[in-house]
């Protein structure tokens, strides 16, 4: 009696609340699991939700108390004269940036690598600093070297060359140069310092064979740094692309304020601000914003297709 | 925001249960959270909770103040009303983007137990323009009475007597003298607001907007209005303020060195003289706007602020009634001039002899500003509010103007290619 009372008081050992973390910190299985659990949280958290429910919305006329789903019409309400301003403001804006934020900082950090080039760090570091900057700052500044008086930068140096002063900011043409000076002085730096890494990437063996069947420094350029740069090209191509058409900021400082004569500096995202902020209607806003995403992503693709990226890993 | 928000409001109640020992007062002090995009309304509420608390020792108020850049306030505002929860009991929500707020099931309180009792006393437009189906759910801080402003100096060396000007064919042929003569052009125009314009519109009984709340773009009043202004910079007697409107850093200097003769700009306007046109002291005289017929109303309240209570406010009843006080009381309305330099709403207020007091307006106008201001006091209609008010102004802001005094366009074209856009464009 005394016997069975004893066994039956000794159960199996149930696991502690401490064995149990220490069982779980050292699963394999659920390890990989962990690690990635920040990220996957705050995607589904801040990225995922939200973007559901953006879809939502974007079917939806949204007002306090009385949201009411109105199937397409954010979608028909699309066909709107300044949306269109602003998706051609922003195609604009992207396919000159392309034009001159690849090929031009690709060179620069050419040079830049060179070893015949002096002060190399000091230009380096010139260059990034625009990138530094706020563009709350540089925008301000820009505005007032663009400024429509006699004084400012701008005119001066056209007066210089005997032409009248330009009301820069009032016209079309003479304001999306600013906007593009802007670009370039901004994100030249930044293209630089991804294509200076691209570069380190590239064997030196590859430079002193090449220079011992007697290519000259163009050739090395054509068939070496230029096949060797292609994904960073890509890459950079790919962020620009996503980059110019949500340009928002630059335009918002440049004419202190989401208005700008005419609509000439409207862009896409300012027109969602507009719509959905500044006039209130939230489910309109969500419709531009998917419409931009739509448009992006069909670009990048046919880009990423075009240039081969994602035939290739189709094959792998 | 909201953990701050609770630990500031424990510390003033700590202090006040301290003061309360102190004084063996029992109320309890309400805290209200206030939201402006404006330090001085900060300085103003503040005041006002002072002289409330001397006069009302049982119900002490506290205004716990955030101010928020401008765009950012009005967003948070919106987010936190569409949603439900964060706003804060009483706000400052500014004319442009008051539409916004009135739109769906209004959550902000009906205020017209305070303001019903008052409408007599007040402008009473100043109210109107906050109200949805028969409640005010806003105060204004002030008329906001559209006037002209004259460089006494310039009108002088043309020899025109700033009075003579009764309607707008007198101010042109004034202008065409004062070009002549001094060789500077007789007013301003703004491609970037609305303000210097609006009055051509409310004096002919038109507005942005119709009645019944729809864009009101294209109509013969705008087209004459326009026309007016584009006639004399076609002439010179006009040109585009610099800068693009009269907020620009531009416009001030140019203004500021005698640029131009007048300037058409509501009463709040004398800020801005005041601050950015030291070197114009003693030269502004403060006139009635000239209207096309005699008869016309020659002014009307452009702009403002309208200070709400959200339903998300605790203690309704008390920040409705602590409201009231300050924007409708004597008192209230006197600090309103004293601190801020407006034209209160309280029109009784406008021949207290209390506004006389020297302050800087005061001493930087060539005349009382009020004098203007009681000639025209039964010619201030109301401008038309409604949700169309924000993409019409829009509209207003960045084409319309810009076309027609800039660009120089052929008027009616203007008017029927930007209608044709407004009703195409969602709201």
């Amino acid at each position: 009696m005394n016997a069975t009372v004893q066994h039956a008081a000794k159960p199996p050992r149930k696991p502690t609340n401490e064995t149990t973390l220490r069982h779980f910190g050292y699963n394999q299985k659920l390890a990989p699991y962990v690690f990635v659990a920040p990220f996957i949280f705050t995607f589904l958290l801040f990225f995922l939700y939200p973007m559901i429910s953006t879809v939502i919305m974007s079917f939806q006329n949204i007002l306090p108390n009385q949201v009411e789903f109105i199937g397409l019409r954010n979608y028909i309400n699309l066909n709107d004269p300044i949306f269109f301003k602003a998706l051609s403001l922003n195609l604009r804006y992207t396919f000159f940036t392309l034009l001159i934020l690849i090929p031009m900082p690709m060179l620069l950090a050419v040079l830049l690598d060179s070893k015949l080039m002096r002060a190399r760090n000091f230009y380096r570091s010139t260059l990034f600093i625009p990138a530094l900057t706020s563009v709350v700052v540089a925008g301000t500044i820009f505005r007032l070297i663009f400024g429509e008086m006699p004084g400012s930068l701008m005119n001066q140096l056209v007066v210089l060359f005997g032409a009248k002063p330009i009301k820069w900011l009032k016209l079309a043409d003479t304001s999306f140069i600013a906007l593009i000076m802007l670009a370039t002085w901004r994100w030249t730096g930044v293209n630089i310092l991804y294509f200076l890494a691209g570069l380190q990437n590239i064997p030196r063996e590859l430079y002193e064979s090449a220079e011992i069947d007697g290519a000259n420094a163009w050739q090395r350029f054509t068939r070496i740094v230029f096949p060797m740069l292609k994904p960073v090209t890509i890459y950079v191509l790919t962020i620009s692309i996503y980059g110019g058409m949500a340009m928002f900021t630059e335009s918002y400082m440049i004419f202190s304020g989401n208005r700008s004569p005419n609509n000439i500096g409207i862009t896409i995202v300012g027109y969602l601000y507009r719509k959905a902020f500044e006039e209130n209607n939230m489910g309109y806003g969500s419709a531009i914003g998917l419409a931009l995403l739509l448009i992006v992503m069909i670009v990048n693709v046919i880009q990423l297709y075009l240039n081969g990226t994602i035939r290739r890993e189709k094959k792998v | 925001m909201k953990k701050l928000a609770s630990i500031l409001l424990v510390l003033t109640m700590m202090l006040t249960m301290v003061s309360g020992i102190a004084t063996a007062s029992a109320a309890e002090v309400t805290t209200f959270e206030f939201w402006t995009f404006n330090e001085l309304h900060v300085e103003f509420y503040l005041k006002m909770a002072e002289i409330w608390n001397e006069q009302n020792p049982d119900r002490p108020v506290a205004i716990n103040p955030t101010v928020f850049p401008y765009d950012d306030m009005h967003n948070k505002l919106l987010i936190a009303l569409q949603s439900g929860t964060g706003a804060p009991d009483i706000v400052d929500i500014e004319i442009g983007k008051y539409a916004n707020f009135l739109m769906g099931e209004t959550q902000l309180v009906p205020l017209n137990r305070v303001v019903e009792p008052e409408l007599d006393n007040i402008v009473k437009s100043r109210v109107d323009i906050y109200a949805k189906d028969g409640n005010y759910y806003g105060i204004c801080f002030h008329v906001g009475a559209s006037v002209t402003y004259y460089n006494k100096d310039i009108l002088d060396a043309a020899g025109i007597d700033a009075a003579s000007i009764v309607t707008w064919d007198d101010y042109a042929q004034a202008g065409r003298t004062v070009l002549e003569k001094t060789g500077v052009p007789m007013c301003t125009m703004e491609t970037n607001d609305p303000w210097s314009f609006w009055q051509m519109l409310t004096e002919q009984g038109s507005d942005l907007l119709t009645p019944d709340g729809q864009p009101n773009v294209n109509t013969p009043e705008m087209a004459k209005g326009l026309k007016f202004y584009q006639d004399m910079i076609t002439e010179g007697t006009a040109v585009v303020a610099p800068g693009g409107g009269h907020h620009a850093e531009e416009y001030y200097g140019f203004m500021n060195a005698g640029g131009a003769a007048s300037v058409t700009m509501p009463f709040w306007y004398m800020g801005r003289f005041t601050d950015y046109m030291p070197d114009l002291k003693g030269k502004i005289l403060v006139m009635p706007n000239p209207v096309f017929e005699v008869g016309q109303p020659r002014s009307v309240g452009l702009g403002g602020t309208g200070t709400s209570v959200t339903n998300q406010c605790k203690n309704q009843d008390l920040a409705v009634d602590f409201l009231g006080f300050a924007k409708l009381s004597e008192e209230g309305n006197l600090k309103i001039w004293e601190i801020m330099g407006f034209d209160p709403i309280r029109k009784a207020l406008w021949t207290n002899e209390e506004l006389k007091k020297p302050n800087k307006f005061i001493d930087y106008f060539a005349n009382f500003p009020f004098d203007a201001l009681i000639q025209v006091q039964d010619e201030i209609p109301a401008i038309v509010v409604s949700e169309n008010l924000p993409k019409t102004m829009t509209a207003i802001r960045s084409s319309i103007m810009y076309r027609a005094f800039e660009a120089m366009e052929d008027i009616p074209t203007i008017l029927a290619e930007e209608s044709a856009i407004l009703e195409k464009t969602p709201n």
